[in-house]
């Protein structure tokens, strides 16, 4: 072996700030970390903020005294201006649109999660997700004016006089294409996330694709395709426009999807559009329907969640 | 030659990724019921090539095959063959453990379920236990997480997986390369046991491991155009005793590498 000789100069040490062990103040990380707990802060207190103010209107409706309870809970008409107060008239119509999302958007973006990230190829891919992310960026007015315009019209020539004008199912079927991408897209992260090794795992077993995909691949993945889900719920919850053009003006208890009815945010939307006083049993309530808008939500939510941990594999 | 002493060969085996070969003919006789290692300096192509044992190296885009690679007088390469199949004749053992993310039980039951196992599970699963010199460690929480067990289990739970599908050879990619010296130890004297029943073919950077636990030693080495090839293939012993390479005695003997 050939011995080289190595020649190696002292590096240049001026330049450097003087070397001292003394602490110091550092302003500018003490003033980025107020910052970012400023900006952590602020969501938080949006949040109690809020409920604080839902709380305290929907306070003053309960507080009325033709305002009980067993009514809210216990009867199915609502018309506060005329002492009804049944809430599940617009619950019943929230539930039924958002589970006909959900039961749409779930296994349509599922398989094209699945398909993204498990089969389609490196160029597939690249022309594809786009596309699914400019679906997610489209108004949700357009998409209640694609319910009714377009939508209603095809349901129309399939169920003839059976079906209203205004209809859930219309309506729930689009939210459920506007909801697809977001679920599409958050379960492709998660799946994408699945490490390469136990994919290989499960091939080198004399696994097939489709046995890796969903034996092995979505069941790791599914904390955050129960992520996805949730967060698919509450747009479907909470959607608005949508259900407000296509869905129906007008209380209505009925889980007959071919019936028109109001959801808890198409009604609130319509209320509180017109001319309302401050004082009035038709204001207050819009509260007490908002509150139960985040009950309901805040239900699901859970749910979800509950099933997410019962049936998630975690990997490491 | 039927019923031969060889459990797998490979005819002028090169794998090319695009244009680029990244092995290139390779001709090994790898002989049932024996421990043949393939060592080498890292990027000489070792995991590459025993990939092509199974058809791993499907899942690489670019990747293709050429010359032959034969189990029982088939070439594994040819149009007709099934890939899947070709897995479950020839199992193959990771690098870093990767045990599904499942119960200790359902790791070992899921690959039998999918290859249409019909017969006894639990005996099935805790055969493969033992087998694996796991069984008396899980016996207790065989409905737990494979996670919760140490690096070394994992390795071993991985090794009893594979044997549950009953493969003919077993390839291992550095098996206990990410473990501490007592797990080692204890998939090496594990290997000795499979050897009864399976081929192993390993793919290792520990020369001392090579030494102590191969029957057969495959030397790999990148020739100018950083093709990996098989330099010396030959009995463990005359590889370490007495390498025919040059190249084969500096490696061997620590010279580089």
């Amino acid at each position: 072996m050939k011995e080289e000789t190595l020649n190696i100069k002292p590096m240049e040490t001026r330049g450097f700030r003087q070397f001292n062990l003394k602490k110091k103040l550092r302003i500018s990380e003490s003033l980025i970390q107020g910052l970012l707990f400023f900006a952590g802060i602020l969501s938080i207190f949006v949040t109690v903020a809020i409920v604080y103010e839902l709380g305290k209107e929907a306070l003053l409706f309960f507080n009325d005294p033709d305002v009980t309870l067993g009514k809210f809970f216990g009867t199915t008409k609502w018309q506060p201006g005329i002492g009804q107060y049944g809430i599940w008239a617009l619950v019943s119509a929230t539930l039924t649109t958002s589970s006909i999302a959900i039961l749409i958007a779930l296994p349509l973006g599922l398989a094209s999660a699945v398909y993204l990230s498990e089969y389609a190829t490196q160029k597939m891919r690249s022309i594809l997700k786009p596309i699914l992310e400019i679906l997610a960026g489209i108004p949700t007015v357009v998409y209640g004016y694609f319910a009714l315009l377009f939508v209603t019209p095809i349901l129309k020539t399939i169920f003839k006089d059976g079906i209203q004008v205004y209809n859930m199912l219309s309506a729930g079927l689009v939210m459920g294409i506007m909801i697809l991408p977001l679920i599409a897209s958050m379960s492709e992260d998660a799946l994408s996330a699945v490490p390469r090794a136990l994919r290989e795992g499960a091939y080198a077993m004399g696994a097939t694709k489709l046995e890796t995909s969903l034996q092995v691949v979505v069941p790791a993945a599914l904390s955050g395709i129960g992520a996805a889900v949730i967060v698919g719920i509450s747009r479907a919850v909470g959607e608005t426009m949508i259900v407000a053009v296509a869905a129906g003006a007008g209380p209505n208890f009925s889980f007959n999807l071919l019936d028109a009815a109001e959801t808890m945010t198409g009604h609130i939307a319509r209320i509180s559009g017109g001319d309302l006083s401050y004082n009035s049993i038709d204001y207050t309530s819009l509260f007490a329907i908002a509150l139960m808008l985040f009950l309901v939500t805040l239900v699901l939510n859970l749910i979800s969640q509950w099933v997410v941990n019962k049936f998630r594999e975690q990997y490491e | 030659m039927e019923n031969n002493n060889y459990a797998i060969e490979t005819n002028d085996l090169s794998i090319h990724y695009g244009s680029f070969t990244a092995v290139k003919g390779v001709n090994m006789k790898v002989e049932r019921q024996k421990i043949t290692a393939i060592i080498g300096p890292s990027g000489c192509g070792k995991s590459t090539l025993l990939r092509a044992f199974n058809r791993m190296n499907d899942f690489v885009p670019s990747c293709h095959v050429t010359g032959e690679l034969l189990l029982d007088n088939q070439n594994l390469y040819s149009k007709d063959i099934d890939p899947v199949e070709v897995r479950r004749k020839i199992g193959m053992v990771f690098q870093k453990p990767n045990p599904f993310p499942k119960s200790i039980y359902e790791n070992i039951a899921w690959g039998a379920r999918i290859n249409g196992f019909k017969g006894k599970m639990d005996e099935l699963v805790e055969q493969s236990l033992r087998s694996a010199a796991l069984w008396d460690e899980v016996k207790d929480k065989l409905q737990q997480s494979a996670y919760a067990l140490s690096g070394g289990q994992q390795q071993r739970l991985c090794i009893a997986r594979t044997i549950a599908i009953q493969p003919e050879i077993i390839l291992m990619d550095e098996p206990a390369s990410a473990l501490d010296p007592i797990s080692t130890l204890r998939i090496e004297e594990l290997m000795q046991e499979l050897k009864k029943n399976y081929t192993i073919i390993i793919v290792t950077h520990n020369m001392q491991q090579a030494a102590r636990a191969s029957d057969y030693t495959a030397m790999m080495m990148i020739d100018d155009q950083r093709a990996g090839g098989v330099i010396e293939f030959d009995a463990t012993k005359t590889i370490f005793t007495r390498p025919g390479d040059k190249r084969t005695e500096d490696y061997v003997t620590g010279r580089f590498g």
